[in-house]
């Protein structure tokens, strides 16, 4: 242990080591920045070469004494060398952090190469990411070996072989083997976490020899050859003994090792288990052990600009200064709208006081809140939103008053400090109410992804959301002439559901003892039927299931399970009672309901088999989670690919459809295109927050501040979202039927970029959001086979 | 059922539509008593001449509009439905027109390629209403490239099980594999025409829908006994199962080329009927 004790050590050299770093240095503060891979930046070393990175958000000032602007990943990667290098920043690469004891003032840094140093305050940068794991054999840093892949198309005529049996491993594999000699190595004898579509690739590219497999194979090591003919040779423990693989490229694909663990061990303290949880910190980036700050991905700030920012300001508070931070103007903008002259600091204050729901939000958090949403003063009698809207931002009440009006004759009047917009948030559905301004109205709008976020990260918001969210459904859904004060009761004994895809909510013979309001997701009703499973019906989310055997004090007459992830209200037999004697009229409304039903199932019967075969079909494949879907009747399509070539046309050149991709039954065909899920996986974790829940049709569509990253492209089930460049001319008709010049509508090459500076972005259905009409791929159908529709619609069937 | 067709769109809007231009047109004929005997030069030869001529332009403005992509109106599948039928009634409108006055002159040329794209389209009409069902049925939930991937299977499948059997068998499976055909040029798709051959004792032999090689073996195998006839009854099935699936594509292959190939005949045609249609109006006005 050197007996040097440093001010400031920093842990990762991301862009938010880097900044705070070098305003230690530039402060001649005592620092040392410890990184565990050979070169700073370890995240941005391994994006494709050439690739554009963004500086989003735009109206963030930049604070560093680094510089950092939009551009090509080497040049960025080259500023930041020359800025540590200009300012003497005291790094050390191969300094992977193990172990911290110590307290403020007094820690010890252990590192796995033995290296201990020491230091009064530690800033921890190491982002969300993970190190990927390693091959952990000799040579495995080597130049040849990598442990990820941007573009397939980059490399051909190589021997490559990858390392790994999970997706990733085998989605490299093949896509590399279309142009490049592939080996997979495999530790067992089968894919067994694959995918299932994954599974059947890897295996007929085996069989047919495209892929040659290493089952029961480990990697020995990487020896590099640079006057061999290949870059290397890697030696592999086979099941028969030793083999030599003369490799260009070796790709390990084997997983990361998530960073909560590490982060854990030094004593920091996450809210929950949530897989996206951040720890708490206070405004200064503090976490729970004082005089340890965490900056960057791993505090819930993702962006580049941002863990900057963050590295300079820590710098500056673990100094005792209190600086500005970089946001503080653009907050005070926000605010200008407000009345009286607040300083910002106040007016948060004061926000956080007043309403309860952000009440146990650290003050951090909050301004990144407050960041990310919008004040609004509204006069009197303004409308907020609308019923059936397909908005779901999440507003709070700073001032004033607003009036919900829920349904005809249904106005509840909603004060200071309380929240609405909730239903849709949570729902991932329309509005379920219109929203007028009351007197003195000033509201703040906050974002859907930013509410989740923070549903995610502090538990007490989740149930306050959670309770306010149950006693409004049973006032609208069941009650609409009681007040929210009558209702408590029913809504204190109501649970939230969980339910994974396929499970049963309850099945038919069973006391029917609970109902159930579908909160998000859907449900089939099916009973037994000479010995099968016949599907009845399919009920959206919006909608109660299993009223009928309460109101008839029987067992359930058929079961209820649920097609996707789904969230239920469930109401128990005793506040059902309750709630039928408080409520007038509602005995009446849900005898009509149960009748209609019975109506429709006895209409079903005689279609019964073949209707209930086809929706469990669709169900299988995930449309239970669609709003909006792209379904084709084979037995009209002539394959004239108009449906393509019009999504293409009327989309920058990349048609965002695939007409013979995708499973069929009967004489249904869904090809791969978006379904506008409820709850979509492409919006989960989008930096720039770029993918976006739309107007009136709900669509789900990608915005022009795409940074290119992919993550949506992986994250959708289904395969709809593809990375491609924008067409630089549009198709011309008649410069190509009279003069043979340009291309076919429609039918352009859009796998290359004439402009060397464009990026690829990630592209997705639309529904045509911007073109009169409806979706082109519908209109462009010249014989009626190509039909969106929505799963309500399915009840046709 | 939820999907409508072309020919159902909007409750068979054009279909009425088009029935009582044919009606209007009819009566105007039969109670049309012009001095001279009925043709296109009368007021109303005139009359349903213009109509005729605007619906030909409008007709062919079809191609345009299926590709308007951006900004067309309506739908394709309206226009088309419209296209349909109004088409129909042009027959009715043309032949009209021309008073039944035939001869061998410019004004018939036109008269005769219309009737072509007409009933050339009348087979459009069957192709895209019947065949796609067909080539569904073919295929059932599978996609051709999916059986196409099964007869590669199947390949493998014999390859492996020929390396057993007497040379003189495996040589003759070996060149049916090799010699299968598939597809072809339009005559052979179109009819189904299979060209496969197989090399059999020495001959080279037609061997359509792979019944020869089935055949050979058949005869082949009721001569072994034990373990040779078993084995060559494990190749006569997979050959059997191989030439199945090469049934399901090549009549997916027939019904395909049969769905587009009439547009081959109808949009020619169309340009060479403008072309006449022109001819025909020029020569009126300026040599009648």
């Amino acid at each position: 242990m050197s007996d040097e004790q440093f001010e400031i050590i920093i842990i990762g050299a991301g862009p938010g080591g880097l900044s705070a770093a070098s305003r230690a240095a530039e402060s001649g503060v005592s620092h040392v920045l410890l990184e565990s891979s050979p070169k700073i930046a370890n995240t941005i070393q391994k994006y494709q070469k050439g690739k554009h990175v963004m500086a989003t958000p735009d109206i963030l000032p930049l604070r560093s004494p680094i510089d950092f602007q939009a551009g090509k990943r080497e040049i960025i990667l080259e500023t930041w060398e020359q800025g540590i290098s200009s300012y003497n920043t005291n790094v050390h690469y191969g300094a992977e952090a193990k172990k911290i004891e110590g307290s403020k003032g007094n820690f010890s840094v252990e590192c796995s190469n033995g290296a201990v140093y020491r230091g009064k305050h530690i800033i921890l940068g190491i982002g969300m990411q993970g190190n990927p794991r390693q091959l952990g054999v000799p040579g495995d840093q080597a130049e040849l070996v990598q442990y990820q892949l941007d573009d397939p198309d980059e490399y051909s005529n190589e021997s490559i072989v990858i390392v790994g049996a999970g997706d990733a491993a085998i989605e490299n594999a093949v896509a590399l083997s279309e142009n490049n000699k592939v080996y997979i190595v495999n530790r067992k004898d089968e894919f067994a976490r694959a995918k299932e579509g994954n599974l059947n690739l890897i295996l007929a590219a085996i069989e047919s020899g495209t892929i040659e497999c290493f089952y029961r194979t480990t990697p020995n090591k990487v020896e590099e050859t640079p006057d061999g003919e290949r870059a290397g040779i890697f030696v592999l423990n086979t099941a028969s003994g030793e083999a030599q693989v003369p490799v260009d490229r070796i790709i390990a694909r084997l997983g990361a090792i998530a960073p909560r663990g590490l982060v854990e061990s030094f004593g920091i303290e996450f809210p929950n288990d949530d897989p996206s949880a951040i720890p708490a910190l206070s405004s200064q980036y503090e976490s729970n052990v004082e005089g340890i700050y965490v900056i960057g991905a791993l505090g819930g700030y993702p962006l580049i600009k941002q863990a900057m920012n963050q590295g300079y300001e820590v710098v500056e508070y673990i100094q005792g200064n209190q600086v500005k931070p970089a946001d503080h103007e653009l907050i005070a903008e926000k605010f200008e709208v407000l009345p009286g002259d607040l300083e910002v600091d106040d007016v948060l204050r004061s926000m956080q006081a007043r309403i309860p729901v952000f009440e146990h939000v650290n003050a951090l958090q909050f301004r990144e809140i407050i960041l990310d949403s919008n004040v609004h003063v509204f006069k009197k009698g303004d409308l907020i939103f609308k019923k059936n809207d397909y908005t779901n931002s999440f507003y709070t009440i700073f001032e004033g008053d607003v009036e919900i009006e829920a349904a005809k004759d249904l106005k509840i009047l909603s004060k200071q400090g309380s929240f609405f917009g909730e239903m849709s948030l949570l729902s991932g559905r329309r509005r379920s109410a219109t929203v007028f301004a009351g007197d003195n109205c000033v509201v703040i709008e906050t974002p859907r992804r930013t509410m989740n976020k923070l549903i995610s990260s502090v538990d007490a918001v989740k149930r306050v959301l959670d309770q306010t969210f149950i006693v409004r459904t049973i006032q609208q859904k069941f009650a609409p002439e009681n007040s929210i004060e009558e209702l408590m009761p029913v809504a204190e004994n109501t649970v939230i559901n969980q339910f994974r895809p396929g499970e049963v909510i309850f099945a038919e013979g069973d006391e029917g003892d609970t109902l159930h309001f579908i909160r998000s997701g859907s449900v089939t009703i099916s009973s037994a039927q000479q010995g099968k499973d016949v599907i009845m019906s399919y009920v959206p989310a919006n909608q109660a299931v299993g009223e009928m055997a309460l109101l008839g004090d029987t067992a359930r007459s058929a079961t209820a399970t649920a097609t996707v992830k789904t969230e239920t209200l469930s109401i128990n037999r005793e506040s059902f009672d309750i709630l039928m004697d408080t409520a007038a009229g509602l005995r009446d409304r849900m005898e009509k309901i149960a009748e209609e039903r019975n109506r429709q199932n006895v209409a079903k019967q005689s279609r019964a088999a073949d209707s209930s075969e086809l929706v469990s079909f669709l169900m299988g494949q995930g449309l239970g989670e669609a709003t909006d879907v792209l379904l084709i009747d084979e037995e009209k399509c002539v394959a004239c690919d108009f449906c393509e070539q019009a999504c293409a046309a009327t989309h920058d050149g990349t048609s965002r459809l695939n007409r013979k991709a995708g499973p069929t039954h009967a004489h249904i065909h869904i090809p791969t295109s978006c379904r506008h899920c409820e709850d979509p996986s492409c919006m989960k974790d989008c930096p720039p927050d770029a993918i976006q829940r739309g107007g009136v049709g709900g669509e789900v569509f990608i915005g022009d501040n795409c940074i290119g990253c992919g993550n949506c492209e992986r994250n959708c089930p289904y395969g709809v979202i593809q990375m491609a460049y924008k067409s630089e001319a549009p198709d011309s008709y008649w410069r190509w039927m009279l003069f043979g010049l340009g291309d076919k509508p429609g039918k352009a090459d859009k796998s290359k970029s004439a402009n060397p500076d464009a990026i690829k972005q990630a592209v997705k259905c639309d529904m045509c959001k911007d073109i009169d009409g409806g979706p082109a791929c519908v209109r462009a159908c010249p014989t009626g086979a190509a039909l969106r529709l929505s799963p309500e619609e399915f009840a046709g069937w | 059922m939820i999907h409508t067709s072309f020919l159902s769109h909007d409750r068979f809007k054009f279909l009425w539509v088009a029935l009582a231009l044919c009606l209007i047109s009819a009566l105007f004929y039969l109670f049309h008593d012009p001095k001279e005997p009925a043709n296109g030069g009368t007021w109303l030869g005139y009359s349903l001449g213009t109509v005729g001529a605007i619906l030909i332009l409008w007709l062919t403005y079809l191609g345009r509009r299926k590709r308007n992509f951006l900004n067309g109106s309506g739908t394709v599948k309206g226009w088309v439905s419209a296209h349909v039928y109004l088409g129909a009634a042009l027959l009715v409108v043309g032949t009209l027109h021309t008073g039944f006055q035939f001869g061998w002159n410019i004004h018939t040329v036109a008269y005769v390629l219309m009737c072509v794209v007409i009933f050339s389209g009348f087979y459009g009409i069957y192709a895209y209403t019947a065949l796609p069902s067909t080539r569904n049925n073919l295929k059932g939930s599978q996609t051709l490239d999916e059986i196409f991937v099964q007869v590669e299977d199947r390949d493998a499948q014999i390859l492996k099980l020929v390396e057993g059997v007497n040379s003189q068998v495996s040589s003759a499976i070996t060149s049916a594999l090799d010699r299968t055909v598939i597809g072809g040029g339009y005559r052979e798709q179109l009819f189904g025409i299979d060209r496969s051959l197989a090399m059999i004792n020495g001959r080279l032999v037609g061997n359509p829908a792979q019944a020869a090689i089935l055949e050979y073996l058949i005869e082949t195998l009721s001569k072994e006994k034990g373990e040779a006839r078993e084995r060559l009854g494990q190749l006569l099935n997979a050959l059997a199962e191989r030439k199945k699936l090469l049934d399901i594509i090549r009549d997916d292959i027939k019904a395909q080329a049969r769905t587009s190939a009439w547009l081959l005949v109808h949009v020619p045609v169309t340009f060479g009927l403008l072309a006449s249609l022109i001819a025909h109006v020029i020569s009126v006005f300026v040599y009648w």
